[in-house]
């Protein structure tokens, strides 16, 4: 029996779409071996992850709750990655996002009209994102600065001046030391669905994520877009403007990165404080190769990727394991993902002696 | 059997099978000592299918090779290359930051932690001695000429021990002069009971360079000949399976306006160095101008400066009687300007994106594929449905993507998209290089035809005849500067040769 590799003559879709469901199998399939090793039931581990996450209303509301801003910083990286632009400053740009909208919902409360501050917290968060992600894009295109290091660097700068400011200069003088700013004014608010804690993120989301699908696919932009991600030498042959293409859709990553931000202050804490991302801007990056960079199947990843957190929160509590389970498993998603990418392009085929075509075989081997 | 030939290299019934296709389908080949096989096919006959197999790139699906009479299995380059089998690639395998000695050693086996350079570079100047193959071995390789890099890659293969040279379309970037150079290198090698695999696309030099010509048609051998015993028109015949014409019909140039202008440009190249040197060139609508020039003496470089791809650091360029120094890549196509760029897939083509969006890459910026910036994806259906049928582009569907398809039939796509956008400037980077005869004949068609609709081609050629057949003047560029411009009727072989290694028209004549 003989193992081949073929080229396919085009890119399946099948694969497509088997290659993250394949892959997260196997991603349960080694947990359950480390799960094993340090002697607890994998079995038993899962069915209380999967309940923990998805067992009941409240439980699915939690879980969504560390959806929405999985999903936006997903639809942020997920757009840089088509340019081939290696944003994973997505938390940076999400922390920034949280600063600036805390700035406006403290600092513009008295200034601005009731119904005007939400728009503008949410409209602030998303500028600071844009910013914190257009000038590493600036510096790429312009002086060709290597963006994995600007983006990550960024991160630490957006994480510990926010640290900075509510441990310092903007930590609320009523809040018995704990670090944190003061709680925001009603009006700046994110309103809740129901009485759960998901809130208008995930509307947010979804529009988002839609109108990304309409813009890159239905598009002259977005075709540019996909040129320029594909191949930039075609892209400057054929006239397209790079640089300038380049920035405006990082911006538009580190907006959505920045959106994600404003929502977890406007929405959950509604004020500054410690915890604002949980590696949200991380896992950005999972999810964003797990869709395969596509904007709808990154709110269906984003679902999953938040019920791994909720579930791993529960298995600590319920079963005394660590919650990093969850992490883990998140983590280990992407090694079959990416050896799986293989198989959109090739395909095995498997050659058994007596099944080769003609006779004209030798038979030296049989 | 007494005192015959035995054969060096024997394939037999050699099937190699690809998704969906038959690459190659029970060959058989004879390569015999001191000889040279020339092996023609169009493009996808199967040629580099089966010599990859020999070099142990590919592994056959059925049949056998026999080296010396003994079966051999080659399963790696490194097996071909222990059994004296080498490979002169048409893209060089140097590293070109390293000298000529070190790519020479490179990747050897048998060598000491720290090699003897000094008895590497002995070894390589007994070889380029003997084999007229003279090259300085401490030179770095980025120094080095087109040509010269494919004298290293040949003494390598001879340092190497090769027995069996195979050498894919070598003479495409050579000037006539060192293509001479090359089958007299031939010549010694074969004198020593070395031998050859020649792929080429050119008759001129199947007939003067080889002892068989072995001719692939849709990866079945179809015919072995003695060079002797054939002429071209018959190999032609037998490589497309009809006849050829060599002549196309022209008709008479009908001048009109000057959409093509270039005064005393000036430019660099990537590494900063002057490229262009004071290039004034005028191409009229109706016309047909060839640059003939050995490849790396700014023919890049021209049409980059034409296209606004390239600064022109001094010196104007005119299009359509408009200055268009400079202007971005953009504005110079809204001025009608078409570019056939020498790299199709690099830069011609997207490989990942579909035939259908890679002919509307110059389209989708009007209507009706689009209207206030939102594209209608069923007119660019439409229109790349009409494209393929027009341009016979053999895709499986529409949708596929493009890198998927031939190298003929991307050059095809990417023709139909520059000649639809085309409105009066046409530039055509080797745009039949590498291409089979039956595309080869359709490119230069569709560019008679464009000459017939009144538009400016500037058509940039390594192929001699090709200048010589389709354009109405020759120009010929030498280390970026133009050595002269003659009517085509006038130019011959030796006296643009001549040129091309840096004669000034005005000294010969």
């Amino acid at each position: 029996m003989q193992f081949i590799f073929e080229k396919r003559q085009s890119v399946s879709r099948q694969a497509i779409i088997l290659v993250p469901i394949i892959s997260f199998l196997v991603s349960l399939l080694l947990g359950a071996i480390l799960l094993a090793v340090s002697g607890a039931n994998p079995l038993l581990t899962y069915a209380a992850m999967g309940k923990g996450a998805f067992g009941s209303w409240r439980n699915i509301s939690e879980t969504l709750v560390k959806a929405i801003p999985l999903m936006l910083t997903g639809l942020g990286v997920s757009i840089a990655f088509r340019m081939r632009f290696w944003n994973i400053g997505a938390e940076g740009q999400l922390t920034l996002g949280g600063v600036a909208a805390a700035w406006a919902a403290l600092s513009l409360a008295d200034v601005l009209p009731a119904w005007m501050l939400l728009p503008t917290v949410i409209l602030f968060g998303m500028l600071a994102g844009a910013l914190w992600a257009g000038v590493p894009a600036a510096l790429k295109v312009l002086m060709g600065v290597d963006e994995t290091l600007t983006t990550l660097m960024l991160n630490y700068v957006a994480i510990l001046f926010s640290k900075h400011l509510y441990y310092g200069p903007w930590r609320d003088p009523e809040g018995f030391g704990f670090p944190g700013t003061a709680p925001f004014p009603e009006a700046a608010w994110l309103p809740r669905l129901g009485h759960t804690r998901a809130h208008w993120g995930l509307l947010f989301a979804v529009v988002l994520a839609i109108v990304l699908w309409l813009v890159l696919n239905r598009t002259r932009w977005g075709f540019e877009l996909r040129i320029i991600g594909e191949n930039k030498r075609a892209a400057r042959y054929l006239g397209i403007n790079i640089a300038r293409n380049v920035i405006l859709a990082l911006a538009v990553s580190g907006a959505l990165s920045g959106l994600a931000g404003a929502c977890e202050v406007a929405g959950i804490s509604r004020r500054l404080q410690q915890g604002l991302s949980i590696g949200y801007g991380y896992t950005a990056i999972i999810v964003a190769w797990m869709a395969q960079l596509n904007p709808l199947a990154v709110l269906l990843v984003a679902i999953l990727m938040g019920g791994l957190l909720v579930g791993g929160d529960q298995v600590q509590m319920m079963m005394g394991l660590p919650a990093a389970v969850g992490l883990v498993l998140q983590g280990m998603i992407l090694f079959p993902m990416l050896a799986g990418s293989l198989f959109t392009e090739y395909r095995l085929r498997i050659i058994r002696p007596e099944k080769t075509p003609p006779a004209l075989v030798t038979t030296e081997e049989a | 059997m007494t005192e015959e030939k035995r054969p060096i290299l024997e394939l037999r019934g050699i099937t190699k099978r690809f998704p969906g296709v038959v690459a190659n389908a029970g060959v058989d080949l004879a390569l015999y000592p001191g000889e040279v096989l020339a092996l023609l096919g169009e493009n996808g006959a199967g040629k580099s299918t089966l010599m990859n197999i020999l070099i142990g790139l590919y592994r056959q699906d059925e049949g056998e090779i026999y080296l010396r009479g003994e079966p051999v299995e080659i399963r790696s380059p490194r097996d071909s290359d222990a059994l004296g089998i080498g490979m002169v690639h048409q893209n060089f395998m140097l590293v070109p930051t390293m000298t000529v000695a070190e790519n020479v050693i490179l990747g050897l086996q048998d060598l000491s932690f720290v090699p003897k350079m000094d008895e590497v570079v002995a070894r390589i100047n007994e070889i380029s001695e003997r084999y007229n193959l003279q090259v300085d071995p401490y030179a770095s390789i980025w120094q080095l000429s087109v040509g010269e890099q494919q004298r290293v890659e040949i003494l390598k293969l001879i340092y190497r021990g090769a027995e069996v040279l195979i050498l894919d379309e070598p003479t495409a970037v050579l000037t006539p002069q060192e293509s001479e150079e090359l089958a007299r290198v031939l010549q010694v090698m074969t004198s020593e009971g070395k031998s050859a695999i020649f792929i080429t696309h050119k008759m001129d030099e199947v007939l003067s360079f080889s002892n068989w010509v072995q001719v692939l048609q849709h990866g079945k051998s179809i015919a072995v000949k003695k060079t002797a015993e054939t002429n071209a028109q018959e190999l032609a015949r037998l490589m497309v399976g009809r006849e050829v014409l060599f002549r196309l019909d022209k008709a008479p140039a009908t001048p009109g306006d000057v959409l093509l202008e270039m005064r005393d440009v000036h430019a660099l190249d990537d590494k900063g160095l002057p490229a262009l040197r004071g290039i004034s060139l005028q191409i009229r609508g109706g016309e047909i101008l060839g640059i003939a020039g050995v490849a790396g003496n700014g023919q890049r470089q021209l049409s980059e400066a034409v296209t606004g791809l390239r600064t022109v650091t001094a010196g104007e360029v005119l299009i359509n009687g408009q200055p268009m120094t400079n202007r971005s890549p953009l504005e110079i196509i809204q001025a009608g300007v078409s570019h056939i760029p020498a790299d199709r897939v690099g830069v011609g083509a997207v490989g990942d994106m579909a035939v259908s969006d890679n002919l509307a890459m110059k389209g989708y910026r009007n209507a009706p594929m689009s209207r206030k910036g939102i594209l209608y994806p069923p007119r660019i259906l439409e229109f790349a449905k009409k494209m393929i049928a027009s341009f016979q582009i053999a895709t499986p569907t529409p949708k596929t993507h493009i890198k998927f398809l031939s190298g003929g039939n991307i050059q095809k796509a990417i023709l139909a998209r520059e000649i639809d956008a085309c409105a009066g400037v046409l530039v055509a980077v080797y745009p039949s290089r590498g291409l089979d005869v039956g595309a080869t004949e359709a490119v230069r068609k569709r560019l008679l035809k464009q000459r017939a609709q009144g538009s400016a081609v500037l058509l940039i050629s390594e192929d001699l005849e090709e200048l010589l057949t389709i354009s109405d003047k020759v120009a010929v560029l030498f280390d970026g500067e133009v050595m002269g411009v003659l009517p085509s009727e006038e130019a011959q072989i030796a006296t643009l040769g001549l040129m091309m290694a840096g004669s000034r028209l005005s000294q010969i004549v």
